[in-house]
C-alpha cells in the first residue's frame, strides 16, 4: 500500500466495474496521434492483406462497402488512462476479410496512411474481436479519429486500433510496431495493465 | 528503457506559474533520469485507499532525481486541481516513468528544430529548449508559443530568457495581446506560422504540443507549408 497523498480524494470520479485497473471514465473522445492527421480521399483509399506466399488481397472502398457490415458496441481503453464505455461503431469484421486469405503465420503488422504501424497477433484479430471500422456514433469516422477507416481491436489498448489503416502484412514473429518500439508493450491487454516495456 | 513499478515521490517545491497553473518539483530518489520531451504517470492514493492515475509531461531532463512538472488546471478535473491547488511541499505521491521514446529531442540530430506550443503544451517543449540551451553546438531552435494572453503563459520569464541561448522565440496571442504588440491577435494562421517558423527547405523537425484542436491545426499548417509529415511529431491532450 502506497503512502497516501494528503488531502486527495475529495472530488473523485465514479468508479465502474467495466473500467480496467488504472483507467478513468471520460465522456469526450480524446485524440492521440504521433503526427499530423492524413486525409485520404475515398476514391484513393484501399486496404491490403499481404501474406508470406507473396499474395496480396486488395479491397477498394466500394468493395469494402459491399461486404457484410457489423454493428459493434464496445468499451475502449487508451493507455494514457482514459476509457470510454459503450461506444458504437460500424465496420467489417476481420473474419470476413480473412476468409479469402491463406497464411501459416500467426502475427500481423498493421500499416497506416502516414506511416504508423502496430503489431497484432491473428489470435487478437480473428474470432469476432476486430474490425475495419468506418463509422462512429452513427457518423462517418472523423479524420482525427482515424477516418476514413481504422482498425478496431477494442479488447487491447487503443493504440493497437490503428488509425487510417491501409493494410495488414502477415509476419512469422511478433515483430514490434511503432509504439511497441517506442516504449509500449508488445501486446497491450488493459485488464493485465500491459502498458509499457 | 524498461519502465519499472511505481516510484515513491515527495513534493519538494511548489511554484506559482499562472492563475490556473503551477510548477511542481518532485524528489524521486529512484528516478532513472529522462530525455527531453518524455512524460510520466502520477498515482495519488486517498486515505481510504482510493487511487487515481494520470499522465503528465516533464519539464526537466537529464540524469537528476528532481523531476519538474508544469500542471495546468483542467476544469472539472480530478487530479489536476489537487496538484494546482491542494498539494504542498512534503506531500507524498507516486510516479512511473519516464515514458515515451518518440516525442523526444535528440541533441545529436543536426536538423533545425521547430517547437510549436499551445498553452500548457509548452511543458515538454521547454524541456527540449532547456536541453538545447545547455548544448552550445546543437541545432538551432525556434519556438512559437501560442497563449490566450501574456498572463496565461506558463514559464513566461524563462521563455523570454531563452532568446540568446540558441532558441528564437515568437509569441502568438489568441485573445489579448500585451500593450505595444504589433502582431495580430487570434487563432494561429498560415501567415503567422510561416512568418516565424523554419522554412521547409531547411528540412526541420517539428514538435507540436497542446490541446487537440490547436495541434490539429498547427500540424496541418506545417504540412501545408511543406514540412514532411513524418518529421512533424505531435502530442495532444483533451477531447474533440
Amino acid at each position: 500500500m502506497a503512502e497516501f497523498s494528503r488531502g486527495f480524494g475529495a472530488r473523485r470520479r465514479e468508479s465502474d466495474p467495466a473500467l480496467p485497473p488504472g483507467q478513468y471514465l471520460t465522456q469526450d473522445f480524446p485524440v492521440l496521434s504521433a503526427g499530423p492527421t492524413p486525409r485520404i480521399p475515398l476514391d484513393q483509399w484501399a486496404f491490403r492483406i499481404r501474406t508470406e506466399k507473396g499474395l496480396t488481397t486488395t479491397w477498394t472502398w466500394s468493395q469494402l462497402m459491399e461486404l457484410p457490415i457489423e454493428d459493434v458496441h464496445t468499451d475502449i481503453h487508451c493507455v494514457t488512462r482514459w476509457s470510454k464505455l459503450g461506444t458504437s461503431w460500424r465496420g467489417v469484421s476481420l473474419d470476413t476479410l480473412f476468409a479469402a486469405v491463406d497464411t501459416d503465420y500467426a502475427f500481423a503488422m498493421a500499416h497506416s496512411y502516414g506511416g504508423y504501424t502496430t503489431n497484432v497477433a491473428l489470435a487478437d484479430l480473428l474470432g469476432g474481436k476486430a474490425w475495419i471500422a468506418f463509422e462512429f456514433d452513427g457518423e462517418p469516422l472523423d479524420p482525427e479519429h482515424g477516418g476514413p477507416a481504422r482498425l478496431l481491436v477494442p479488447h487491447l489498448y487503443f493504440w493497437k486500433s490503428a488509425k487510417w489503416v491501409n493494410g495488414l502484412t502477415l509476419q512469422q514473429h511478433d515483430d514490434p510496431g511503432f509504439w511497441e518500439q517506442n516504449g509500449y508493450n508488445i501486446h497491450g491487454d488493459p485488464w493485465k495493465e500491459e502498458r509499457y516495456w | 528503457m524498461i519502465v519499472g513499478g511505481w516510484l515513491p515521490a515527495r513534493v519538494a517545491d511548489v511554484l506559482p506559474s499562472t492563475e490556473h497553473a503551477r510548477v511542481l518539483r518532485l524528489d524521486v530518489p529512484d528516478w532513472p533520469g529522462n530525455l527531453p520531451g518524455q512524460h510520466l504517470d502520477i498515482r495519488l492514493t486517498a486515505e481510504d485507499g482510493y487511487q487515481a492515475e494520470r499522465s503528465y509531461s516533464i519539464a526537466s531532463y537529464g540524469p537528476g532525481t528532481v523531476v519538474e512538472l508544469g500542471v495546468d488546471t483542467v476544469p472539472d478535473g480530478e487530479v489536476s486541481p489537487y496538484l494546482t491547488e491542494e498539494v504542498r511541499p512534503g506531500d507524498a505521491l507516486e510516479v512511473k516513468g519516464p515514458l515515451g521514446a518518440y516525442f523526444v529531442w535528440d541533441a545529436a540530430d543536426p536538423a533545425p528544430v521547430q517547437l510549436v506550443a499551445g498553452g500548457s503544451g509548452i511543458v515538454p517543449l521547454l524541456a527540449m529548449a532547456r536541453a538545447r540551451a545547455a548544448t552550445p553546438d546543437a541545432a538551432p531552435f525556434r519556438l512559437l508559443y501560442s497563449v490566450r494572453s501574456a498572463a496565461d503563459a506558463m514559464y513566461r520569464d524563462e521563455v523570454e530568457r531563452l532568446a540568446g541561448t540558441g532558441v528564437e522565440v515568437t509569441w502568438a496571442y489568441t485573445r489579448t495581446a500585451p500593450e505595444g504588440w504589433r502582431g495580430t491577435v487570434g487563432r494561429l494562421s498560415a501567415a503567422s506560422l510561416t512568418a516565424s517558423a523554419w522554412p521547409a527547405d531547411r528540412t526541420p523537425v517539428a514538435f507540436v504540443c497542446g490541446p487537440t484542436g490547436f495541434v490539429e491545426s498547427a500540424a496541418d499548417l506545417l504540412v501545408q507549408a511543406g514540412y514532411d509529415p513524418a518529421r512533424v511529431r505531435t502530442e495532444r491532450f483533451g477531447g474533440l
